[in-house]
């Protein structure tokens, strides 16, 4: 059945590409294409009618975001979304320390819609929309 | 034309220091042995993200400027703050990191490393339990048991099988690189099965399903010889894919798992069929496993430390081992993240008696995370300057607590562009440790090892050590001068 948006839960990490990219520099393409991606379990994707690299828009309480959602190539997660760490997942992470100095980066309930206009934002325009610099 | 043997990398807890460089026109050519970031880290030392001078923010726009000016500008900041943040630490050397706490302790600032992000709950569960651990080197030649526990060596750490784990040669166990070959063969056999079936030249037997996680009965593995790998995630990594048994825990669910297994290796019995979605059969298998081994390990990573529970899954996870150890030999071991976390971590025990989240404020130090930690600290908006150093807490932080770090005066020190130095109001640039600087760095299992210079840093290009010593004589002089007046 088609929906229009799906609550799922948010988890950032680690992937080689994003590792290499943030070796090269932060400014690389690589960095980029490797940070603005969210992967996700292909029965979710079929639920929104997502073919790979769909824009997708991500909100949770802290703000929202728009990525490219790319089919998660091994096994099944679902109702998980991984994004790479960088500042495009860092703009919709929970900030809930819990007490102890670590700010939730995996868990946050996360809304995810289908924004296939919508454009992805690069690391200058990220930075001024958030931050004014 | 020359060639540097065994390099250090600078870029990963595992220091691998078998690295081989070759260097020409005073820039590095060819990288041997290592890995794709390794690769990247060490042809980044040339690249156009480089910062090449000093800059200053002036009317909203970063302006070059000359490292006394920027000095002495940062030394004023820091000195006239009343409580600064000094943040990052782990991908710069120790010799940085002490001249670090001596500035945090002058200015009486909060003294935070990356590790507050990474395994600052592993710390705080190694300070509750205790942490029974060993070297990597103990790994490579004895471990018969390899268990990856909420982390994906195979990207974050690219050569920690192929050096320390399942891939190595020990001198008692042997490297388990053929059985992986053969099933990289095996899958892309049945792939390409696969994609003639799609292009209609072979008749099609298996219509494309959607992947589901029943899709993981792990196979038998107590049969299987040699070194076995584990991988327990809530997604099929790329690491869980070169293993031998992959269990698929649900999110949130590592810590009632942890416990279901400690019952099991307790010999006890458990009345559900199914525990965090895994079936407790399975769960009897990983056990059978564990307690069968000559030599086990558990490396964790992010997976336990920054979903629900944080570091009581770390108390959880150490504890099994403590009660594995009553039936065979265990270890645990955190996958540390920035190649020099771990010193981070010890340089700061060693000079204030505290890992991380340090509190120089009243005069003394005095550690509590949650309260003294930096990401806690932004979201009370208490901070009023902060002074960066080989970190990118602008990516990596959640923005909301990026949004008061950038209000105040922000002191960045780093030799690339990264979104911190984008919005930072001094920006420093520095020579690269382990490239441009020798230094001294601490691996995940705390081996100190040396690290390199091999190429010249760009002319007139400053290293961190330097940097902060100069900015700490501004600090003391203003201090002095302040003193003189009153």
């Amino acid at each position: 059945m088609v929906q229009e948006k799906l609550n799922l839960t948010l988890l950032t990490g680690r992937t080689i590409e994003q590792g290499v990219g943030k070796e090269s520099g932060k400014g690389t393409q690589e960095y980029f294409q490797s940070t603005t991606m969210v992967y996700m379990d292909e029965t979710d994707m079929n639920k929104l009618e997502l073919r790979n690299n769909d824009h997708v828009l991500l909100s949770t309480e802290e703000g929202s975001v728009v990525l490219r959602a790319v089919r998660h190539p091994r096994g099944a997660m679902p109702g998980l979304v991984y994004i790479p760490y960088g500042p495009w997942a860092n703009a919709i992470c929970s900030t809930k320390t819990t007490s102890i100095g670590m700010p939730s980066f995996k868990g946050t309930p996360v809304e995810v819609q289908p924004a296939l206009n919508q454009p992805i934002l690069t690391l200058k325009e990220l930075l001024r929309k958030e931050f004014g610099r | 034309m020359s060639i540097v043997k065994s390099v250090t990398c600078p870029v990963c807890g595992c220091l691998c220091d078998d690295i081989e460089l070759t260097i020409a026109d005073g820039a590095v050519a060819q990288v041997k042995n290592g890995c794709a970031m390794c690769e990247a880290k060490f042809f980044s030392h040339n690249n156009k993200h480089r910062i090449t001078t000093p800059l200053m923010r002036k009317d909203g726009e970063l302006v070059p400027v000359s490292y006394d000016e920027a000095i002495q500008k940062s030394a004023e900041i820091l000195a006239n703050a009343t409580y600064p943040i000094l943040y990052g630490w782990s991908s710069t050397d120790c010799e940085a990191q002490r001249i670090g706490v001596a500035l945090a302790e002058e200015v009486g600032g909060v003294l935070d490393n990356t590790a507050v992000v990474c395994h600052g709950p592993s710390i705080l569960g190694v300070q509750d339990v205790g942490i029974p651990t060993c070297t990597l080197g103990q790994v490579r030649h004895r471990a018969d048991l390899i268990i990856y526990w909420g982390c994906d060596p195979w990207s974050a750490h690219p050569r920690h099988l192929e050096r320390y784990t399942s891939f190595t040669d020990g001198r008692f166990e042997g490297s388990e690189w053929k059985s992986y070959i053969n099933k990289v063969k095996a899958a892309a056999g049945k792939k390409k099965l696969r994609s003639l079936e799609r292009k209609g030249i072979l008749k099609e037997r298996h219509p494309h399903i959607a992947p589901s996680v029943n899709d993981n009965k792990p196979p038998e593995i107590l049969n299987k010889k040699g070194r076995k790998l584990i991988v327990v995630d809530v997604r099929k990594s790329m690491t869980a894919e070169v293993a031998d048994y992959f269990l698929q825990v649900e999110y949130g669910k590592d810590y009632e798992l942890i416990q279901a297994v400690r019952a099991l290796v307790k010999d006890q019995e458990l009345d559900v069929e199914k525990v965090a979605g895994v079936p407790v059969e399975y769960l009897q298998q990983l056990v059978d496993a564990m307690t069968s081994c000559e030599f086990g390990v558990i490396f964790f990573g992010m997976g336990l430390t920054q979903s629900a529970g944080k570091f009581r899954n770390i108390d959880v996870a150490i504890s099994l081992v403590r009660d594995l150890n009553m039936r065979t030999k265990f270890a645990i071991m955190p996958m540390r993240g920035h190649f020099n976390v771990t010193g981070a971590n010890t340089v700061f025990t060693w000079q204030s008696g505290y890992p991380y989240g340090i509190d120089f404020s009243m005069g003394y130090p005095r550690y509590n995370p949650g309260e003294t930690t930096v990401v806690d600290i932004l979201m009370r908006e208490e901070s009023d300057a902060g002074l960066v150093i080989a970190s990118d807490p602008v990516s990596n932080f959640p923005r909301r607590a990026v949004e008061h770090l950038v209000k105040n005066p922000l002191i960045v020190i780093d030799p690339h562009m990264n979104a911190t130095s984008l919005v930072g109001d001094i920006v420093f640039p520095a020579s690269i440790v382990g490239i441009e600087k020798a230094g001294t760095a601490y691996r995940m299992d705390h081996v100190p090892l040396p690290l390199k210079k091999v190429v010249d840093p760009p002319e007139g290009l400053l290293s961190d050590e330097e940097i902060l010593s100069r900015i700490l004589n501004e600090v003391r002089n203003i201090k002095l001068k302040t003193l003189e007046v009153a």
